[in-house]
């Protein structure tokens, strides 16, 4: 592709204020207000024939617009309007002290505990795992397909076992569900590192020949910074894995403490904003951790000299 | 893994194997191997392949070994059916069992090094690896289980599940066809034809898509199968509501895949469909969409597992007395162990046959993709 | 239904008609820097039939020429008629074919399937597709290859498979931007008289973008040499070499005397300046 080619870019495409900010963030909010839009309307329909049962059964006349406003406030809805999950959400978290039972926080917590354990040691499994991997062709050849095969099997569906078993050997609370988290967690890890340290150049890995490298040597100077990209996309999903291990590890017990508790207990005793609000807590916790990993790869993706 | 550390390796175990012929092998004042014809013929039979591996160069010794182990494993497992041993097994037991066990090993770590021209061998070698690794862990895992007399609530042994797998045909069969069938075939299909409408929708009109994409990926990273009780209010506690939770869980992937790989049509081919004078249902036809299909079928194998997931999960948090989610949960609360593991086989099995119904499609339709050919 | 079948006419009625007229032609864009004059007031007539090479260093506006006669860019002043019509027009009507600098085939689909590809968007019948991909396979000497798929193909024979499909709907027309420049010289003076031969059996006015001097003048009857900051029009050199020639007339002094009078006319353009 010649500069000639390069310097006739098609002007067509015009920015939206011709800011590159601005260019991302209109379409964004313009589509979450007008799904926020939607989310009323479905809610004055959904929660229409239990609102007007209600005026009914107790035989009080009604109007449409206090026929709209009930569908908005109603105690069971069908489906919550979003200002009542936000009002529940900020009362369960700022309403309450921070341990007690009805705390979001104090949930959040329980299963963001869990989370991270299992999530460090599942990256940390991983990572040496994969290094193992990389350097044994016995393990590369005999271990490497199971682990690809496993990522085709539900391996979430082991958490009741685990949390059983492990129960009926004394451990209980934070540690079976970090277990489930490490578990579910490494292989992502695993995978991403393996393809990350396999993924130099050909030529890159004849220099370091020419220069009569150790392994060692090749390891710390070619392998581990070209596989950093690839760390971060696994340690991304394996975080995402770890979180969802950790809220479902919290179901089968019945669950006393966790998000995952909260939401059985809100589908057991039809508490549908409460659930509602476990599930915002849930995606909040979820962005949180995303970001983070997101920020820590910036952080060490400008110290590389990745491009921005 | 030199010559003379195999050669080494394959002596222990046939020293192994021959010890057994004299220590006890039950905690209990059993008798001692001789009185038992059978494994002892396969223990000897074991220790004389040993030691031919052991005097053969290079991967000659490669098949006695194989035979050997397959005579020790058969040794050791007959052993295992009299009662005196099963549960108290002692030091002439283990050391046969080591002596299996290093084998094994060495055999794998063997045909790993071995590096052959012909691409059929190669195929046949990654294959049979693996599949010889597997084996000895059940192998492992089986013997362990037997010898110490670990109790099957704890962790049944493999035949002890293969057993029970078996005998429940029947409720396996239903499970399946509540949670794969009606959950997450029909769930899978939806949500993934959404996601992909969605997404040529958006790439039709560029505002849409600058704004679904950041949010395609955003809802993808969210714990989805929360929404399981959710979709129960809905739509009853019968399977729609988990379909519903595996529509939710594939379409984001697939929203994403899909526009990032229509947006992989270059620059070059758009001007060429554009010289034509090509209306967008042409080059949407000819090029976009065929462009787009290495990511469609990436979204499509990776929605093959969460689909699965997110059904069985789905299921844990209440369904009618069906389903692989339901069967685990309750079977596990029960302590009947060894029904779980029935049912998780039924689920991996699932599992690895949809994704391999799913990757040959992919390869038969974009065998002409580079990533195919280097 | 063959919308060409009118402009055909068009062309059997005058010989020597315009194929191509542009008229002051201009064309501005924004960058991150400012703005960038690509074209400036770019005048040009080519007759039919003519084998026109653009010639100059980058950043000059060749391609952009190119460009914009087929209708990929808009100028931002001057107007442009292409066999008498607009661009658009033209570009709507198939009056010409593109050849990129990539071959731009697509993976997805054998050889013989990539030449049925324009067929297909503008509706050839199945019959006329299957003749017309046989014809100019064959044209192109790559007869044989019709099941094959791109990459089973060298560079050398993918760029004739596109140029091959360029000529597949009988285009006026055949603009090329630097369609050998990826290949090796051998590959590439085997393809120049390949072209060469071609242009005299279809008698297409062609319109060539290069940076190769010997081929600018080797090809053409008709070289435009170019200068960039901003784009413009520096020389408009006629050649007269024999319609049948050969790679041997590279050293003759004719080839030397025109060749000299490109070079002269791109030092004039600041070609070789920093």
């Amino acid at each position: 592709m010649t500069n000639s080619a390069m310097a006739v870019a098609a002007p067509r495409r015009r920015a939206l204020h011709g800011h590159p900010l601005l260019d991302r963030l209109v379409p964004i909010a313009t589509i979450v207000l007008a799904l926020i839009a939607i989310w009323y309307v479905a809610a004055v329909l959904m929660n229409m024939a239990l609102v007007r049962d209600a005026f009914e059964r107790e035989e009080t006349p009604y109007t449409a617009s206090e026929l709209i406003a009930g569908t908005m406030e109603a105690e069971r809805p069908l489906l919550p309007a979003p200002h009542q999950v936000i009002a529940a959400f900020v009362d369960s978290v700022f309403g309450y002290p921070l341990n007690a039972p009805r705390s979001l926080v104090y949930h959040s917590a329980v299963t963001l505990s869990a989370t991270l354990l299992g999530f460090v040691l599942g990256a940390l499994l991983g990572i040496a795992l994969a290094l193992m991997i990389v350097h044994s062709r016995v393990l590369e050849k005999s271990l490497l397909p199971w682990i690809i095969c496993s990522q085709m099997v539900p391996i979430l569906a082991l958490a009741p076992i685990f949390i059983v078993v492990l129960g009926a050997l004394g451990l209980q609370g934070l540690l079976p569900k970090s277990i489930i988290s490490a578990y579910l967690s490494f292989f992502p890890v695993t995978i991403g590192m393996v393809k990350g340290f396999t993924s130099p150049d050909p030529m890159q890995l004849d220099l370091m020949r020419t220069w009569s490298a150790t392994p060692a040597q090749v390891l710390t100077k070619l392998r581990w910074p070209a596989a950093v990209p690839y760390l971060f996309a696994g340690l991304k999903v394996a975080i995402t894995i770890s979180l969802i291990g950790a809220i479902v590890a919290e179901l089968p017990t019945g669950g006393e403490a966790g998000i995952g508790a909260r939401l059985l207990a809100g589908s057991y005793y039809g508490q549908t904003v409460q659930i509602w609000s476990a599930l915002l807590a849930a995606a909040i916790l979820a962005s949180a951790l995303i970001g983070l990993v997101g920020l820590a790869e910036r952080v060490v993706g400008r110290q590389m000299g990745t491009r921005p | 893994m030199n010559g003379s550390r195999l050669r080494l390796g394959f002596l222990a175990a046939a020293a192994g194997m021959l010890l057994g012929l004299l220590l006890p092998l039950s905690a209990e004042a059993a008798p001692l191997l001789p009185a038992r014809p059978l494994p002892l013929v396969l223990t000897i039979a074991a220790a004389l392949l040993f030691a031919l591996a052991a005097g053969l160069r290079g991967a000659g010794g490669v098949a006695p070994g194989l035979a050997g182990v397959l005579c020790g494993a058969a040794a050791t497992l007959a052993l295992l059916r009299d009662p005196g041993i099963a549960g108290s097994a002692a030091a002439g037991f283990w050391l046969m069992v080591a002596a299996v066990w290093l084998a094994a090993a060495l055999c794998v770590m063997r045909l790993a090094a071995i590096r052959s021209r012909s691409l059929s061998a190669r195929r046949l070698l990654d294959l049979a690896v693996p599949l010889l690794f597997g084996a000895v862990v059940f192998y492992l895992w089986e013997v362990l289980v037997r010898g110490f007399g670990v109790p099957p609530v704890l962790l049944p042994s493999p035949s002890a599940a293969a057993a029970r797998f078996a005998a429940s045909l029947p409720i396996l069969w239903q499970d399946f066809v509540q949670t794969f069938i009606r959950g997450v075939l029909i769930g899978y299909v939806i949500g993934c034809g959404a996601g992909l409408l969605v997404a040529i929708v958006a790439n039709r009109f560029a505002f849409l898509g600058r704004g679904l994409l950041p949010l395609g990926n955003f809802f993808s990273a969210l714990p989805l199968v929360g929404v399981a009780p959710i979709m129960v209010m809905w739509f009853g506690f019968d399977w729609p509501s988990k379909a519903a939770v595996v529509v939710l869980v594939t379409f984001f992937p697939m929203l994403v895949n899909a526009l990032a790989g229509l947006a992989a049509a270059g620059h070059v081919e758009r001007d060429l469909m554009r010289s034509y004078g090509a209306d967008y249902r042409q080059t949407l036809t000819k090029l976009y969409l065929p462009a787009a299909l290495p990511f469609i079928f990436n979204a499509l194998k990776i929605n093959a597992t969460l689909a699965l997931i997110g059904a069985i999960v789905a299921e844990f948090f209440g369904t009618p007395t069906l389903g692989i989610g339901f069967r685990i949960s309750t079977e596990a609360g029960r302590m009947a162990i060894d029904m779980v593991w029935a049912e998780i086989a039924l689920a991996a099995i699932a599992g690895m046959a949809f994704y391999g119904l799913v990757a040959l499609a992919e390869r038969a339709t974009t065998f002409w993709h580079p990533s195919y050919r280097t | 239904m063959n919308p060409l079948a009118d402009a055909g006419t068009l062309a059997d009625a005058t010989p020597r008609r315009l194929a191509v007229d542009i008229s002051d032609i201009s064309l501005t864009f924004e960058t991150a820097d400012g703005e960038v004059e690509a074209l400036s007031k770019v005048n040009l007539q080519i007759a039919a039939g003519e084998f026109v090479s653009f010639i100059g260093p980058s950043g000059c506006g060749k391609t952009t020429v190119l460009r914009v006669i087929a209708d990929l860019q808009q100028p931002t002043s001057g107007t442009l008629s292409v066999n008498g019509m607009s661009a658009e027009q033209a570009r709507l009507s198939r009056a010409y074919g593109y050849v990129f600098q990539a071959p731009a085939l697509f993976p997805w689909r054998t050889i013989e399937k990539n030449l049925k590809l324009p067929l297909e968007v503008m509706g050839f019948s199945d019959s006329e597709q299957r003749e017309r991909a046989a014809r100019y396979l064959a044209l192109v000497n790559l007869s044989g290859f019709e099941r094959k798929f791109p990459w089973q193909l060298s560079g050398g024979m993918q760029q004739r498979v596109s140029i091959a499909r360029a000529l597949s709907f009988d285009p006026h027309l055949l603009l090329m931007d630097e369609p050998f420049g990826a290949l090796d010289e051998i590959v590439r003076d085997h393809l120049n008289e390949q072209l060469l031969q071609l242009w005299d059996k279809t008698a297409k006015t062609v319109l060539f973008v290069t940076h190769s001097i010997p081929e600018a003048v080797f090809l053409s009857t008709k070289i435009v040499v170019m200068s960039p900051r901003p784009g413009r029009i520096i020389d408009v050199i006629d050649c007269d070499f024999p319609r049948q020639r050969t790679l041997e007339i590279r050293e003759t002094p004719e080839f030397l005397k025109v060749a000299h009078r490109v070079r002269v006319g791109l030092r004039a353009g600041h070609a070789y300046d920093e």
